[in-house]
């Protein structure tokens, strides 16, 4: 074991899929020599060459699009933004190419390319280095979203999206590339599209992702000494979503917070409590409530503070979430947990129409390709 | 320099009228100017200097956030530019705008403050680095978005010509930008509708760690405005009389000829891309270079000055105590001015009383009474 950074766990896979895949490439502005800003492509030049690990102009449209027309051909190119808002000028490439290209062509064309995107607040980064765009993507059918929470998920996730015949948004949370975790590389965690229980409890269910993951555990640490025993799901695939897995936890615990750094006005969070609503309501004590970001644009480093959810928010989240009616003794019961079917989000089962390479049969990091 | 990029054809240049000073030389003799003049440069190209020293420092103590791009070696770019331009006419920018800010008539206390995150600096505090903005002084902003601030040139130019304005925009960049797709959808507008505005792209060579010859298929980056028949001219950007004399040419040219002008301006980027860039893909080689004594416009320019005995050594002294003076009076302003209330964090997302009340939420600990 050892220890091991988001950012070197997501070198690490970038490495290994290199030497993997001879289609795989991998570029972006400053990726080369300079390794990128957050150093996730470091030494990669160097290893591979620079034929397969390139700096191109300042030109995100001309990055996004450029990797349609490779994967278009057998390419399988993974580009970086060099940050969340440094992605809005290839907007439209992701929206209008990356997103509909399989569905427009009806399956004759498969992207298999991964599009990263450092995201998210927390480093003092002010206004265009600090937004969290999930919503965006995650909005758009056809595109696949992900954001890993930690070390072992950000290599193992990273190797899922570059071998995923779909494109991908790979949703990297720059606060978090520095977060440590005794690890042996490579390690495969779950199925990227699963959302996982990171910390099981009774009470309530915490929903996080990305960023926030980190955040809710320390909540649950702190609730727990208010005697509140908090679960803690980590979402990590934002499209699709895994309803069962939530729902499931919610309707144990009654209870459901979401958490995340973006501004909550038509945020995922408005997504994720829809969802919970219609599929655990009559299993929920309070409504579901979300934790986000102000509805303003991102703040100076001074003020990041009051913007960002945090465990205190959170904390006080919890607190609305009705529990006197607990002491109600005309409470009704609440309805037994079977009671209503699961909805069933079996990315295995719903294969129909997929590709020949689904992700079913990539059981080892090798290319499940001939 | 003064190499020229004329547009085939489609030029309707004719010889600009009204222009300051002909331009036989490559370097303006200085017998032909007025010493204030250039003592004036002298000062606010070392004021910059400092300035851009003192900044390095407070980032490096983490008295300022958020990224931070310095003007250290780009001093006589930055004045030259700004000394073409009258009070009147307007100047977009990149991120790397603190030497612009101050050339163009901003208090060095209003961009120390700004940075600082103060609610004295331009922005109140909100802008930072990179988002300096001063209607009076009529910059339209820094951007920290590559290429954003091209456009919003382009259009403000528009808006003067519908107003039949005799002001110039004048626009500023990096090498960099002119791989991105708004530099051709601004030029390609600008061109087809005769606006006056003069697009700068600062050469230094770099955009972050990435050179001009790989990334720029011309990388003589003044014939860029060819395909959409720009003029584009080329100077010395550590020649700080050069530059004004380039600039103030097409500058004028833009405003007697209602069309746009390109200028490219080699200039040496001393440090990293930004303070806290180790730039480890330069080589020593260039590093050296980039610092070397003969790129340094200040050194250039004060040797100059001290030949021709218009730089003594008691007007030496009392520049450089003003400017010392100067910016240490910006910094303990900035120092001692408030950070932004918590209470101002909803009061600019929109100019009017927004309905929903409830994205105050006012539940959370931040609203609490
Ligand atoms: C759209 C966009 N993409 C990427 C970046 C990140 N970035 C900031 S500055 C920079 C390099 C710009 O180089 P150049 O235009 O030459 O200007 P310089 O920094 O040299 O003044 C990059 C890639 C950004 N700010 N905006």
């Amino acid at each position: 074991m050892t220890e091991t950074t988001m950012a070197q766990a997501l070198n690490r896979a970038l490495r290994d899929a290199l030497a993997a895949d001879p289609d795989v490439l991998v570029y972006g502005e400053d990726v080369g020599p300079l390794g990128g800003v957050f150093r996730v492509t470091d030494g990669l030049a160097a290893e591979f060459g620079a034929e397969r690990c390139f700096d191109s102009p300042l030109a995100e449209a001309g990055i996004v699009g450029t990797a349609v027309g490779m994967a278009m051909h057998g390419g399988r190119p993974v580009v970086e933004m060099q940050f969340d808002s440094f992605a809005y000028p290839a907007f439209e490439q992701l929206v209008s190419h990356v997103a509909k290209m399989r569905n427009r062509t009806q399956g004759a064309v498969e992207l298999p390319m991964v599009v990263r995107i450092p995201y998210g607040g927390g480093i003092g980064g002010v206004e265009h280095h600090s937004d969290s765009s999930e919503a965006y993507y995650a909005h758009t059918p056809g595109l696949r979203v992900v954001t890993p929470g930690n070390p072992a998920d950000g290599y193992s996730m990273l190797r899922e999206a570059i071998d995923c015949p779909d494109p991908v948004v790979f949703l990297e949370p720059k606060r978090r590339y520095w977060d440590r975790a005794d690890l042996e590389l490579p390690v495969r965690t779950e199925s990227m599209d699963r959302a996982v229980v990171r910390s099981s409890g009774t009470d309530v269910t915490l929903i996080a992702y990305g960023p926030m993951v980190a955040t809710a555990l320390e909540t649950a640490e702190a609730a727990r000494e208010e005697g509140i025993d908090v679960e803690v799901v980590d979402l990590r695939s934002l499209s699709p979503f895994d309803d069962a897995t939530v729902a499931e936890s919610v309707r144990r615990t009654g209870r459901a917070v979401v958490v995340h750094e973006a501004p909550m006005f038509g945020g995922y969070g408005a997504e994720v409590a829809a969802r919970v609503t219609e599929q655990c309501f009559h299993y929920l004590e309070a409504p579901v409530l979300r934790v986000g970001g102000l509805d303003i644009p991102y703040p100076p480093p001074k003020l990041e503070e009051y913007y960002l959810p945090s465990v205190d928010r959170i904390l006080d989240a919890m607190d609305r979430l009705q529990w006197e009616a607990d002491w109600f003794p005309e409470a009704p019961p609440r309805p037994r947990a079977d009671a209503v079917p699961l909805p069933c989000n079996d990315s295995a089962g719903a294969s129909a129409g997929g590709s020949d390479r689904s992700r079913s049969e990539v059981s080892a990091w090798a290319p499940s390709r001939p | 320099m003064a190499d020229t990029a004329k547009p085939k054809g489609g030029g309707t240049a004719k010889s600009a009228g009204g222009r300051r000073r002909n331009r036989k030389n490559d370097t303006p003799n200085l017998a032909d100017e007025q010493p204030k003049d250039l003592l004036d440069y002298y000062r606010q190209m070392l004021l910059v200097r400092r300035f851009e020293e003192r900044t390095g420092q407070a980032y490096t103590q983490a008295r300022i956030g958020g990224y931070c791009h310095l003007n250290l070696g780009e001093e006589a770019t930055v004045v030259g530019l700004m000394s073409a331009l009258n009070e009147r006419d307007y100047l977009f920018t990149n991120y790397r705008e603190h030497g612009y800010a101050i050339a163009k008539g901003i208090s060095p206390r209003g961009v120390m403050a700004e940075l600082y995150g103060r609610t004295t600096g331009v922005s109140k505090g909100w802008g930072g680095s990179m988002h300096m903005f001063d209607t009076e002084a009529r910059l339209l902003g820094g951007y920290g978005i590559v290429g954003g601030q091209l456009p919003l040139a382009t259009g403000a130019a528009l808006a003067v010509s519908y107003r039949g304005g005799d002001e110039i925009v004048m626009c500023q960049m990096g090498d960099g930008t002119t791989n991105i797709g708004a530099w051709h959808e601004s030029l390609n507008i600008a061109s087809l509708w005769n606006l006056p505005v003069v697009y700068v792209v600062v050469n230094n060579f770099t955009g972050m760690g990435t050179t001009v010859e790989m990334s720029s298929a011309e990388p003589d980056l003044y014939k860029r405005g060819s395909a959409f028949r720009i003029e584009g001219q080329r100077v010395d950007g550590r020649d700080v009389l050069a530059v004004r004399d380039a600039a103030t040419d097409l500058v004028e040219r833009a405003r007697s000829e209602q069309r746009p002008f390109l200028l490219e301006a080699f200039s040496h980027r001393m440090k990293g891309h930004s303070v806290v860039d180790p730039a480890k893909y330069r080589t020593q080689e260039q590093a050296d270079e980039a610092r070397a004594q003969e790129n340094d416009p200040i050194a250039l320019f004060e040797e100059r000055l001290e030949k021709a005995g218009v730089l003594t050594e008691e007007a030496k002294k009392e520049i450089t105590d003003s400017v010392r003076e100067e910016v240490a009076d910006a910094a303990d302003f900035a120092e001692n001015s408030p950070h932004p209330d918590v209470s101002t964090l909803f009061d600019y997302t929109y100019a009017t009383p927004v309905a929903n009340e409830s994205r105050r939420m006012p539940a959370d600990p931040v609203f609490a009474e």
